[in-house]
C-alpha cells in the first residue's frame, strides 16, 4: 500500500512539521512495515508554470516531427512576452494549455533546464511531459490540463509534484490497513489525534426500486450493494487531484469511472466495480459457475471456468469473476473509441475471502481487489463505498444518481470475545490494567464491556480479531514492544549437545584439521549428474525425492549422494584457478522409502493421533545425513624443502578413517567396486567387527573424471554417518602401559598381488596373540625379486609383555606364529626363507 | 720402576727435582694455552698429561724414594699436575665455547622461509556460526533439535496455524514434493522455515521445552546477492508454565549481546507470523554506522542499506493454537519463539558484500574464517 502523506492529512491532522520518515517511524513501531519513504519531487526546481500554446510551427526536414512553439506562460519569465519553445511531441494543439518549465529550474534527474539553440531556434524551455515531471511512466505525451487554468500558475503546486510517499508492506492480518482509511487509523492512534473517518458518509436506506440484483450462494457473497447513475458524461476526465492521488498510489489513471472506483477502493479499502448498464443485460445474480462456462475478463483473457469459482452473471452468462476481475462485455466504454458509457452500476460487494483466494490462485488473477478481499474487508463499508464513487461520480461526471439503492445482506452474528482482562498482562509479563487494556481496544475500534472478565465486538473491519490473544496483541501493540521489560526464563538444568551433535561437530572439525575446506552445495540435481557418475540405469541412487516447481527444470531432483554437489563444488574452483583441492561437505540426502505414500492432514484442533503422526513420517522420505570429501591436485604441495604429493585414492580412504576416527568408530576397508570409482581402486567402508556397509573411497573412474571435466586422479569418498555411528557411543577402557622393553622383529611376506594387504596384516596380528603391541607396514614392493604376480609387504613388529622382560626366544617364538598364519591364510612366503 | 731405598735422595733424582717439575708444569700450561683448536688441545693433551710425559714419568720415581722423601715429592707432583690440569679444563672449556658459538653460527637458517606444507583446512562460516549461536542456548540450557529438510505439509503449515487458504502461505513460495502419482498432492514440501521442528519437539515431549533448531531451509527464490533458495535459520522454542513476551525480550538481548556484542539498540517492530501472537520483527541498530547514515546522503551505510537497522529476524508469543495441535494444554502453558536468518547475520557480522559467496563453495571465500567464528 503506498500512502502520499499529503492524501494522509486529510484524515489525520498530523503535526505540521512532522516529515514522511517521522510518519513511517510511528507507523513501524505500531506494526507497519513502511518499506521506502519515497521523496517526490525533492530534486524539483521551478520556475515550472501553466503556459498555452499560441502558435505551432511545423518543422520540416529532420528525421521526426519537430515543433516549434510560442507560450504564453503569463508572468512567469519576468517580461510577458510568449515564451519561444522547441518541442518534438505533437500531442497538443493551439490554444491547449500545457506544463512549461523555463530556463533556471530543475527537473528530477536531476536534468537542469536553460535556454539552447535547437533545429534553428532558441528552445527557451520545455513543454513537458508527465514522464519528465516524475509523475509516472506510463505517459510519454504532454500533459495537457483542463482549459480553466491561467497562464503562468504554478504547475508545482497545481500537479502536487512534492509530496512523500510511504510504501507499507502490509501483513496477511491487517488487510484493513490496505486502505487510506485503516492507515490514518493507525497513524490517529499513533499519535493521539481523532480520525476523520471517510466511510461516515450519509447513505440513503436500502429500497426496493434498486437495480435487480439475486445471491444464490449467499455463503460466497454476504452482502451486495448496487447502485446506478445516469446521464454520466462520457467524455468526463479525472481530475488532476484525483489522477494524481492514483498515481502516487501507484494506479494508473484509465477513465474517469474506473478511476473513481480505483480512488474508492483506496480510500475505504473497499473493492468496487463499475458495469456500462447499457451492457448488462436484465438483473445481476450471484452464483457458483456452471461446468463449461467461460469468462473473458478484462485483461481479454478467456477463462474456463471452475465450478467453485464465484460469478457475476446478468441474462448473457457470466459478466465477473467476484471479487477478482470484472468481465470485458460489460466494461466502461471508452469515448475515443465509439460512444461511451453514459449509465453506469456501481457494485459494492462483500465475498468470503477463501472463495476470492481460490479463484484468483486458480486462474492466476492476482488483482488489486482479491488481494484485499482475501485479507478481509469491512461488510459494513460497501455502503459508504457505493455512496461515495456515486457522488464523485455525479460531481465530476455530471451524473444522477438513481433513487433505488439495492443492498442484500446476509445475517451477520455479532462476534464477541470473551478476554481475561488481565490476559495482555500475562502475555507480556508487564502490569497494563484494566483501564489501559479497555482504552486500547476501544481505539482500534472495539465495543468493550465488563470489568475483570471483558466482552469485547470487534469493528467490522477487523475479521482478524477472533480470539483473546488477538486482542493481547492489540494491547500490547499499541502500548510498544518497546516498553515491555526484558527478564530471562527459569530454564531448567541442560543436557547439552547429544552424542549426535558431538559426532557431527568433530567430524567437521577433523576433517577441517586436516586440510579440508568445507563447502555447502544445494540438493538440487537432474539425471545428467547420474549419467556423469556412471550409475547403472538400476542404480539406486537413480530414484529420487522429486519436486513439482523446481528452480531449474534439468535439476528437478533431491540429491541421493553428495558427491554431484561436492564434485560441481570442486570444478567450481578450479575453473577459478584454484588447483591443489581437499573439500569437504556434510548434509542429508533423500531416499525414497519403498512404500511410497501420501502424507495425510490431520485437523488441527487436537493433538493428531499417533498412528496420524507415523503416516506424516511414513510419507517422509529416509534423509540420513552423510559427509564426503573431494581432492584433486597436490594434497601436500611442492616447495623448497622438495617434491609434495599428489591427492590419491589413498588420502580418500584416509579421510574415511579420519572421520570414523572423529566419531569413535574404527573401519575396516575391503577391496570394493561402485560407481563412480575406478573399479580397481576402490574402497569398501565396513565397520569393523560387522558387515555393515557405511561408504566408499578411492579414486574417480577415468570416464568420470573426463565427464565431469575434473583433473585426472581425482579421488573422492562418501560415508553415512548415521550409519557409521549406528552402534552407539563405544566406551574406551583405558590401556595398562607396560613398562618392560620391547622387542621389536621385522618380516618381510611375499604374497600375490591380488591379496589384500588388510588381510595379511590381520593374519599377523591373530598369529603374533597377546605380546603382540603393534605392527605397521613399512615396505611394499614388486620387481623380479619377488617374482611375476606377486608383491613383498615388511612388517615392524613390535612385541611387549605387561609383566617381564621379553626374552629373545619369546619374540622370535611369537613372530613365528605370527608368520605361520599368514602363510596359512594367505598363502604368503617368508621372503628369504 | 725401583724399589724403595733408603739411601735414595730425591733431590739427587734429576726428574725429581724441583725446577725440573716447575718447567713442565709451565711447558704443560704453556702449550694448553697455545692449543687454538681442540684437536691440537688433545695433542698437547697426550704430550703434557700422557703416560709419556714428564710429570708421569717423575710421578713414576716417587715410589722409589725413600719414605721420609716420598710425602714432598707427591705434594710437589700432586700440585704441579694441579695446575696442568686446571689449564686444561680451562682451555678445554675456552675452545668448546668457541666450538659451538661456531656451529651454531653455522648451522643458522632463514626461519622465515614459508612452510605452507600442511594443507591448511576451514568450516564454512554459517556452521560455525550455527553453532556459536546453539552454544549460547546450551548454556543457557537449551537442547539443540533438529528436523527432516523434506518435511509434511502439515507440520511446516497446518500445525502452524497456516492453514491451506492462509494468506501467508502463499508468501512462502514453497517448493512441492511430487506425490507417488506425480501430482503436487504429496503433502510433502521442503520447509519453508525451522518452525515445523518446534511442532515435532511439542509433540514429541512435554514441556517445559527449551530447544533451539538450527538447519536448512528452502524457498523458491533465484540466488541473487541478498536471496538464496536454500538458506539457513535457527529457531529457538521455550514453551513452559508462565512464558511471557518479556523473557522472549530478555533471551534475545542475552543472545545479540554474545553474539554481536552489547551497547546496540534492539527495535522490536510488531509484525504477523501465524505462529506467534503478539509477533515481532527484531532490528538491531547497525553497528558500523549506529544510525547515522539515516538521511545522511553524505555518510552512506553499505550494512544497512542507510537505514539504520538492520533485520535480525522474527519472534513472538506462541500461538496457543499451535500448543493445541501439538497437544499442549494452553490454559497451563505459554511460550516463545524465535527464528534467525544465518546468512543475513554472517553478512552483517562479517561484512559479506554477496551472498553467492556463501553458496558457491569457493575455498577462497572459506578459509580465512578457520575452524571457529
Ligand atoms: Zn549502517
Amino acid at each position: 500500500m503506498r500512502v502520499p502523506l499529503s492524501w494522509l492529512r486529510e484524515y489525520v491532522d498530523l503535526p505540521a512539521g512532522e516529515t514522511g520518515r517521522d510518519v513511517a517511524e510511528r507507523l513501524v513501531r505500531a506494526g507497519l512495515e513502511v518499506e521506502t519513504v519515497e521523496q517526490l519531487g525533492a530534486d524539483l526546481k521551478g520556475p515550472l508554470v501553466v503556459g498555452e500554446v499560441l502558435s505551432i510551427e511545423e518543422l520540416s526536414g529532420f528525421k521526426k516531427p519537430i515543433r516549434h512553439c510560442f507560450v504564453n506562460v503569463g508572468g512567469a519569465n519576468g517580461t510577458g512576452e510568449p515564451q519561444e519553445i522547441v518541442c518534438g511531441a505533437t500531442n497538443f494543439a493551439v490554444g491547449d494549455k500545457v506544463v512549461v518549465v523555463l530556463p533556471g529550474a530543475v527537473l528530477p534527474g536531476p536534468f537542469p533546464i536553460s535556454a539552447r539553440k535547437t533545429y534553428g531556434h532558441t528552445s527557451a524551455g520545455m513543454i513537458c511531459s508527465a514522464r519528465e515531471l516524475g509523475m509516472g511512466d506510463d505517459h510519454n505525451g504532454i500533459i495537457v490540463l483542463p482549459p480553466e487554468y491561467e497562464p503562468g500558475t504554478d504547475a508545482i503546486e497545481l500537479l502536487q509534484l512534492v509530496d512523500e510517499v510511504l510504501d507499507i508492506a502490509v501483513t496477511p492480518d491487517r488487510g484493513y490497513c490496505l486502505s487510506m482509511r485503516g492507515v490514518a487509523r493507525e497513524a490517529a492512534t499513533a499519535y493521539g489525534l481523532p480520525l476523520a473517518d471517510p466511510a461516515l458518509l450519509d447513505v440513503p436506506p436500502a429500497n426496493s426500486f434498486g437495480y435487480l440484483v439475486k445471491v444464490d450462494d449467499p455463503a460466497g457473497c454476504d452482502r451486495f450493494v448496487a447502485r446506478t447513475v445516469v446521464g454520466v458524461d462520457p467524455n468526463a476526465k479525472s481530475p488532476i487531484w484525483l489522477q494524481r492521488r492514483l498515481q502516487k498510489a501507484g494506479i494508473r489513471p484509465i477513465s474517469l469511472a474506473v478511476d473513481i472506483t480505483n480512488y474508492v477502493m483506496l480510500e475505504v479499502g473497499q473493492p468496487l466495480h463499475a458495469y456500462d448498464k447499457q451492457r448488462v443485460d436484465g438483473p445481476i445474480t450471484v452464483r457458483r459457475a456452471a461446468e463449461g462456462e467461460t469468462l473473458t475478463t478484462l485483461d481479454g483473457v478467456e477463462r474456463k471456468l471452475a465450478a467453485e469459482d464465484l460469478l457475476i452473471c446478468d441474462n448473457s452468462g457470466p459478466i465477473g469473476l467476484a471479487g477478482v476481475m470484472g468481465g470485458a462485455s460489460t466494461e466502461i466504454l471508452d469515448p475515443a473509441a465509439g460512444p461511451g458509457t453514459t449509465e453506469v452500476i456501481i457494485e459494492a460487494a462483500h465475498f468470503d475471502p477463501v472463495s476470492v483466494a481460490r479463484t484468483a490462485k486458480r486462474h492466476k488473477l492476482p488483482s488489486e481487489a482479491s488481494k484485499r478481499f482475501e485479507r478481509g474487508v469491512d461488510p459494513e463499508a460497501a455502503r459508504a463505498a457505493a455512496q461515495r464513487a456515486v457522488d464523485l461520480l455525479v460531481l465530476i461526471a455530471g451524473g444522477t444518481a438513481e433513487a433505488g439503492v439495492t443492498d442484500i445482506a446476509a445475517p451477520h452474528p455479532v462476534r464477541t470475545i470473551t478476554i481475561a482482562a488481565d490476559l495482555p498482562d500475562r502475555v507480556a509479563g508487564t502490569a497494563y490494567g484494566r483501564e489501559t487494556v479497555t482504552r486500547r481496544l476501544q481505539e482500534i475500534g472495539c465495543s468493550v464491556a465488563g470489568a475483570d472478565v471483558l466482552e469485547v465486538t470487534p469493528p467490522t473491519w477487523r475479521p482478524d480479531l477472533t480470539d483473546p490473544y488477538d486482542l493481547a496483541e492489540e494491547v500490547i501493540r499499541l502500548e510498544g514492544y518497546d516498553n515491555v521489560p526484558a527478564r530471562m526464563p527459569n530454564v531448567p538444568p541442560g543436557k547439552g549437545l547429544t552424542e549426535a551433535q558431538r559426532i557431527h561437530r568433530r567430524i567437521g572439525v577433523a576433517l577441517a584439521g586436516a586440510g579440508y575446506v568445507e563447502v555447502n552445495n544445494y540438493p538440487f540435481l537432474g539425471e545428467a549428474a547420474f549419467e556423469a557418475l556412471g550409475l547403472e540405469p538400476d542404480d539406486r541412487r537413480r530414484r529420487t525425492v522429486k519436486l513439482v516447481n523446481p528452480l531449474n527444470d534439468e535439476e528437478p531432483s533431491l540429491r541421493t549422494t553428495l558427491l554431484p554437489g561436492l564434485l560441481g563444488a570442486l570444478r567450481r574452483n578450479i575453473g577459478r584457478g584454484n588447483t591443489d583441492l581437499a573439500i569437504y561437505e556434510t548434509g542429508t540426502v533423500f531416499l525414497p522409502k519403498d512404500e511410497l505414500s501420501v502424507a495425510p492432514r490431520p485437523a488441527v484442533d487436537h493433538r493428531p493421533s499417533d498412528e496420524e503422526l507415523a503416516a506424516l513420517d511414513a510419507a517422509l522420505p529416509d534423509q540420513p545425513r552423510r559427509v564426503a570429501v573431494a581432492l584433486a591436485g597436490e594434497r601436500l604441495p611442492s616447495g623448497w624443502w622438495g617434491k609434495g604429493d599428489q591427492a590419491s585414492w589413498a588420502d580418500a580412504v584416509e579421510a574415511a578413517r579420519t572421520v570414523a576416527r572423529a566419531a569413535g568408530v574404527e573401519l575396516t576397508v575391503r577391496q570394493g567396486q561402485r560407481a563412480p570409482w575406478h573399479p580397481g581402486r576402490c574402497a569398501e567402508l565396513v565397520v569393523a567387527g560387522t558387515d555393515r556397509v557405511v561408504g566408499h573411497a578411492g579414486e574417480l573412474h577415468p570416464r568420470v573424471v573426463k565427464a565431469l571435466g575434473l583433473p585426472a586422479r581425482t579421488a573422492a569418498m562418501e560415508v553415512d554417518i548415521d550409519l557409521l555411528t549406528a552402534d552407539g557411543p563405544q566406551k574406551v577402557n583405558g590401556p595398562a602401559v607396560s613398562g618392560f622393553p620391547v622387542a621389536t622383529q621385522d618380516v618381510a611376506l611375499i604374497v600375490d598381488a591380488a591379496v589384500p594387504a588388510a588381510e595379511v596384516e590381520a593374519a599377523l596380528r591373530s598369529g603374533a596373540g597377546e605380546l603382540l603391541e603393534a605392527i605397521r607396514l613399512f615396505d611394499v614392493f614388486t620387481g623380479e625379486q619377488v617374482g611375476e604376480g606377486k608383491k613383498s609387504l615388511a612388517y615392524a613388529l613390535r612385541f611387549r609383555a605387561a609383566d617381564r622382560t621379553l626374552t629373545a626366544d619369546e619374540a622370535t617364538a611369537a613372530r613365528e606364529a605370527a608368520v605361520a598364519e599368514a602363510v596359512s591364510r594367505t598363502g604368503a612366503v617368508l621372503r628369504g626363507a | 720402576m725401583s724399589a724403595p731405598n733408603k739411601s735414595y735422595d730425591p733431590v739427587e733424582v734429576e726428574a725429581l727435582k724441583p725446577e725440573v717439575v716447575e718447567q713442565a708444569r709451565d711447558e704443560a700450561v704453556a702449550a694448553f694455552a697455545a692449543a687454538t683448536t681442540l684437536d691440537e688441545l688433545k695433542q698437547a693433551k697426550v704430550a703434557h698429561t700422557g703416560d709419556r710425559s714428564a710429570l708421569s714419568l717423575a710421578n713414576r720415581e716417587i715410589g722409589a724414594l725413600p719414605p721420609h722423601a716420598k710425602a714432598a715429592a707427591g705434594k710437589l707432583i700432586g700440585q704441579a699436575r694441579g695446575a696442568v690440569n686446571q689449564a686444561l679444563a680451562k682451555r678445554q672449556g675456552e675452545l668448546e665455547a668457541e666450538r659451538d658459538a661456531r656451529v651454531l653460527v653455522e648451522e643458522a637458517v632463514d626461519v622465515t622461509l614459508p612452510y605452507d606444507r600442511t594443507p591448511r583446512g576451514a568450516r564454512h562460516p554459517l556452521t560455525t556460526l550455527a553453532e556459536r549461536i546453539e552454544d549460547t542456548f546450551v548454556a543457557m540450557g537449551y537442547q539443540v533439535a533438529e528436523g527432516p529438510e523434506v518435511e509434511a505439509e502439515w507440520l511446516n503449515f497446518d500445525a502452524l496455524n497456516l492453514g491451506p487458504d492462509h494468506p501467508a502461505r502463499s508468501m512462502q513460495d514453497t517448493f512441492f514434493v511430487q506425490a507417488p502419482d506425480g501430482s503436487a498432492d504429496s503433502g510433502v514440501v521442503l520447509r519453508t522455515q525451522t518452525s515445523p521442528v518446534q511442532a515435532r519437539t511439542l509433540l514429541d515431549r512435554e514441556p517445559p521445552v527449551y530447544v533451539v533448531c538450527p538447519g536448512r531451509v528452502y524457498r523458491t527464490d533465484e540466488l541473487d546477492a541478498t536471496h538464496t533458495p536454500v538458506f539457513r535459520q535457527v529457531e529457538g522454542l521455550a514453551v513452559d508454565e508462565g512464558i511471557t513476551f518479556a523473557d522472549l525480550k530478555g533471551t534475545i538481548e542475552v543472545l545479540v549481546e554474545k553474539l554481536i556484542g552489547g551497547g546496540l539498540e534492539l527495535r522490536w517492530r510488531p509484525s504477523y507470523f501465524p505462529f506467534t501472537e503478539p509477533s515481532a520483527e527484531i532490528d538491531l541498530q547497525c553497528f558500523v554506522c549506529r544510525g547515522e547514515s539515516v538521511g545522511n546522503p553524505d555518510r552512506p551505510c553499505r550494512t544497512c542499506s542507510s537505514e539504520g537497522w538492520i533485520e535480525l529476524g522474527g519472534c513472538g508469543v506462541v500461538n496457543p493454537r499451535v500448543l493445541v495441535a501439538c497437544g499442549v494444554d494452553p490454559n497451563r502453558y505459554s511460550g516463545f519463539a524465535f527464528g534467525l536468518g544465518l546468512e543475513r547475520i554472517l553478512m552483517n557480522r562479517h561484512n559479506v558484500a554477496d551472498m553467492r559467496d556463501m553458496v558457491e563453495g569457493d575455498v577462497r571465500f572459506t578459509l580465512p574464517f578457520g575452524m571457529e567464528i
